[in-house]
């Protein structure tokens, strides 16, 4: 019981907890765009699912993670263009249309799994690279500089999207089709144009997220691998309060939970196993019936946008 | 800077027009072959009643809807505007009715949206702030760029809309309803405003359905009926009464006489009433007042005085928290809704869109909202739909509701006939008192005499009437007695033949009847 409060465990606690807030990271800043623009896509899921087999599969075949990723993005951006056309052309009610993305994305996946490996197979992922310098800092540098490239990405992500939505044109366009469409329009922005974007966008970074699981953390694909991850993704963006930063704190909440609930389980800790992976997502309630309440959503959230001509 | 140039830089427009503008929706001719012009220097006012079809002409020449048949012509040459930045770009601007702001969003950003940043990519918000005051000097627009729409006023708001437009170049301005969301001090400083405008050299278009305004700011007036242009006047040549009737078509009697009417038992008594607001501070502090069969009582009071919780107090829409109600000498205090509407209480509320009706439903549906649990609407729980269309038929021929059909959703209607249909149930069902809440807000000329007309005559029936208005002409011209409220109490009940504007303006401001 002692050990658990060793050096050791907690920095592999933090620093496991750093890897895995990656899909988290992708998946709800992806999933922030969408909703700052007032669509709600609840597929994230399921383009996870999709992102991560598709990675898997070609870096398994053909032996290159590059194309990995770059499959993982066209994958979750496609679903992505399937969503937007959905939702912004057809008008379609957009909590129903994401779960049947999910569903599908869920079905597609484990068909793919056994028509093309059957198997659980593994793959070699990206390896840690460490970063010079910076990683030889004790304790910090093994926490949070000896990781893979795509953590670091994932974790560059949250300044780039604070910029993006804050500081240019296309971050106004966004947040205010999010909260007004019709005074956007009446300004010439492109409603549709701006959901398509976000929406795509969104179903690119979930496909990576899917990838970062698949190719990069455990580096094997499993049906329904992801587990609901997506569906906390999408909590997260709510518990951020629809702001990047916000979006980064939930997700290192949440993983820091589940990187102590593995490791709770690897040291043996006296505590039923399925109650401890019950943990992340007990808090998910927690949290939201905490925060819901507490800031405003975008307030064109999931109404879709027609003229009236 | 030369004559063709505006203060703010930008070209002026001599002149617009459209001519033969045709535009249809499903089942209604909005525009039928519609001719309007405007030239510099001058406000033109598009005056019809609601549903006429001027915001549909309009928004034809902002861009936002694509007419059947027509053509625009600008400064003599023609143009095609297909969307709204087409109309920016020709110099056309548009303060709609509904502010098209974005509330989370600051000034400077509420402008600069959908526009090229002189950084690329990136914003320029400090530029833009600094234009903002640049364009607010010239033009007395006093506004701080880095506010949040959502803490301005809408007198303000409405300030950022015209900045919106004047920083995108407008020389055209339409303006539809400018004046309905504001009070009169902000309207004095609106036409302040606009005459500055045009004395610059904009070409100014106003919607309105208040005449005086119109007589006080306007130089040409196109009077629209039904979708077709009925004619366009000179200002200078015509009286308000002659407007008046030109709009609706007929004679419209703008003051009445009330018909006197033996005074009956109080059938709505309340004693001591208080109650709270939303936000839980006092909002009614012992309001006792008594309203008889026979009689319209009229609740007088600057908005926010109490009058929107003295109304949902005794709708049962609020909870009491001291005092009693009584209706027809029955305790009735706290009784829900469902209850009071068995004792037949009617409610035409403030907010028809929203507490009125039900958007999605049809006008048929709606008709029924309040009765439709009950023979002969349903038998046994099943709805008896061949009544329920004959009945609301029967209601639309007799409240001279304009619609498609029964079946068209209530949400489709203009203000006016949604009022009707309000109207028509609250009123068809012979209600023993009946609770009407600013009962001609926002309708046209035509429509508010009808909903007067209405009024007289269920009071003519012996209904007992509490009518909350904040329009002081509508509480004169009907009331039997007037009863004045400011911040929740009641300042007193003045008899109808003593009630001057003075002495209520006074009353409302908080002071007692005796020295006022």
């Amino acid at each position: 019981m002692n050990e658990i409060f060793s050096a050791t465990v907690i920095i592999g606690v933090l620093s496991s907890g750093i890897r895995l807030a990656t899909p988290y990271l992708y998946a709800a800043i992806g999933e922030t765009f969408g909703q700052r623009s007032g669509v709600l896509n609840l597929g994230v899921e399921g383009q996870m699912l999709l992102g991560a087999f598709a990675s898997f599969y070609v870096a398994l075949t053909t032996g290159s993670l590059v194309y990995g990723l770059l499959i993982a993005m066209l994958v979750g951006a496609l679903m992505g263009l399937a969503m937007a056309y959905v939702t912004v052309n057809l008008h379609a009610e957009q909590g129903i249309s994401g779960i049947g993305f999910y569903l599908f994305g869920l079905g597609m996946s484990e068909l793919l799994f056994k028509m093309l490996l059957g198997t659980v197979e593994t793959v070699k992922g990206f390896s840690v690279v460490p970063i010079p310098f910076l990683s030889q800092i004790p304790v910090l540098g093994e926490i949070f500089f000896q990781q893979n490239i795509l953590v670091y990405i994932a974790f560059l992500l949250v300044p780039v999207a604070w910029f993006v939505l804050n500081k240019t044109t296309l971050g106004l366009k966004i947040r205010s089709v999010g909260e007004n469409p019709e005074a956007a329009d009446s300004l010439g922005v492109s409603v549709a144009r701006i959901r398509y974007f976000t929406i795509i966008l969104g179903g690119t970074l979930s496909g990576l997220a899917g990838a970062s699981m698949s190719i990069a953390l455990l580096n094997v694909f499993q049906q329904n691998m992801t587990s609901g991850l997506g569906f906390i993704a999408v909590a997260l963006v709510y518990f951020g309060a629809w702001r990047p930063w916000g979006v980064l704190a939930g997700a290192l909440l949440f993983s820091m939970v589940n990187s102590l609930q593995l490791w709770m389980q690897v040291l043996n800790v006296p505590i039923p196993s399925d109650i401890a992976v019950m943990l992340p997502y007990l808090l998910t309630i927690i949290v939201l019936v905490a925060t819901v309440s507490r800031v405003r959503s975008p307030a064109a959230l999931t109404k879709p946008f027609d003229r009236g001509d | 800077m030369s004559d063709n140039t505006l203060p703010s830089g930008h070209t002026r427009i001599n002149s617009l027009e459209m001519r033969n503008i045709t535009k249809r929706f499903p089942g209604v001719l909005a525009n039928s072959n519609v001719d309007f012009d405007v030239r510099a220097g001058e406000v033109h006012a598009l005056l019809g009643e609601n549903g006429a079809g001027k915001s549909t002409l309009m928004k034809v020449l902002y861009g936002l809807y694509g007419p059947e048949e027509g053509e625009i012509y600008l400064n003599g040459k023609p143009i095609t505007i297909e969307s709204p930045t087409d109309a920016i770009n020709q110099g056309i601007g548009m303060i709609h009715q509904h502010f098209m702001l974005v509330e989370t969003l600051t000034v400077a950003e509420n402008v600069a949206l959908g526009l090229p940043s002189s950084r690329g990519f990136l914003t320029d918000l400090d530029r833009v702030s600094e234009r903002i005051l640049e364009l607010g000097k010239i033009y007395g627009l006093d506004i701080d760029p880095n506010a949040y729409i959502w803490q301005l006023s809408v007198g303000q708001q409405q300030r950022v809309e015209i900045i919106k437009a004047l920083y995108r170049g407008a020389a055209l301005l339409i303006l539809d309803e400018p004046t309905a969301v504001l009070t009169p001090q902000e309207v004095n400083e609106f036409f302040v405003i606009m005459r500055q405008m045009v004395a610059d050299g904009h070409a100014l278009i106003f919607i309105s359905h208040k005449l005086h305004e119109i007589m006080d700011i306007c130089d040409r007036v196109t009077v629209l009926r039904d979708g077709r242009k009925i004619g366009t006047k000179i200002i200078a040549d015509i009286t308000k009464s002659e407007l008046a009737n030109w709009m609706v078509g007929r004679e419209v009697s703008m003051t009445r006489e009330l018909e006197d009417i033996p005074l009956g038992p109080a059938r709505l008594q309340l004693e001591n009433v208080t109650c709270k607001s939303d936000r839980g501070t006092p909002a009614l502090r012992g309001v006792s007042l008594d309203v008889h069969s026979g009689e319209i009582l009229g609740v007088a009071g600057i908005s926010g005085n109490g009058q929107r919780e003295l109304a949902e107090a005794i709708t049962g829409l609020r909870d009491v928290t001291g005092g009693t109600i009584h209706l027809e000498g029955q305790d009735v205090t706290n009784f829900r809704p469902g209850v009071l509407t068995e004792r037949m209480l009617s409610y035409i509320p403030e907010e028809r869109m929203k507490d009125g009706m039900i958007k999605d439903f049809s006008i048929a549906e709606n008709m029924i909202l309040r009765e439709h649990h009950k023979n002969p609407f349903a038998n046994k729980g099943f709805l008896m739909l061949k009544t329920i269309a004959k009945h609301s038929d029967v209601l639309i021929d007799r409240f001279r509701v304009k619609t498609p059909s029964r079946d068209t959703k209530a949400g489709n209607l203009s203000g006016g006939n949604i009022q009707k249909v309000v109207l028509a149930r609250e009123i068809s069902r012979q209600p023993r008192v009946l609770i009407a809440a600013q009962p001609s807000r926002g309708l046209d000329v035509g429509a508010t005499e009808y909903v007067h007309a209405q009024l007289l005559e269920q009071r003519g029936n012996g209904t007992a009437i509490m009518m909350i208005s904040e329009d002081l002409d509508e509480i004169m011209g009907l009331s039997d007695r007037i009863a004045v409220i400011c911040e929740g109490e009641l300042m007193g009940i003045v008899p109808r033949d003593e009630a001057t504007p003075e002495k209520l303006g006074l009353m409302m401001a908080g002071v007692a009847p005796e020295e006022a």
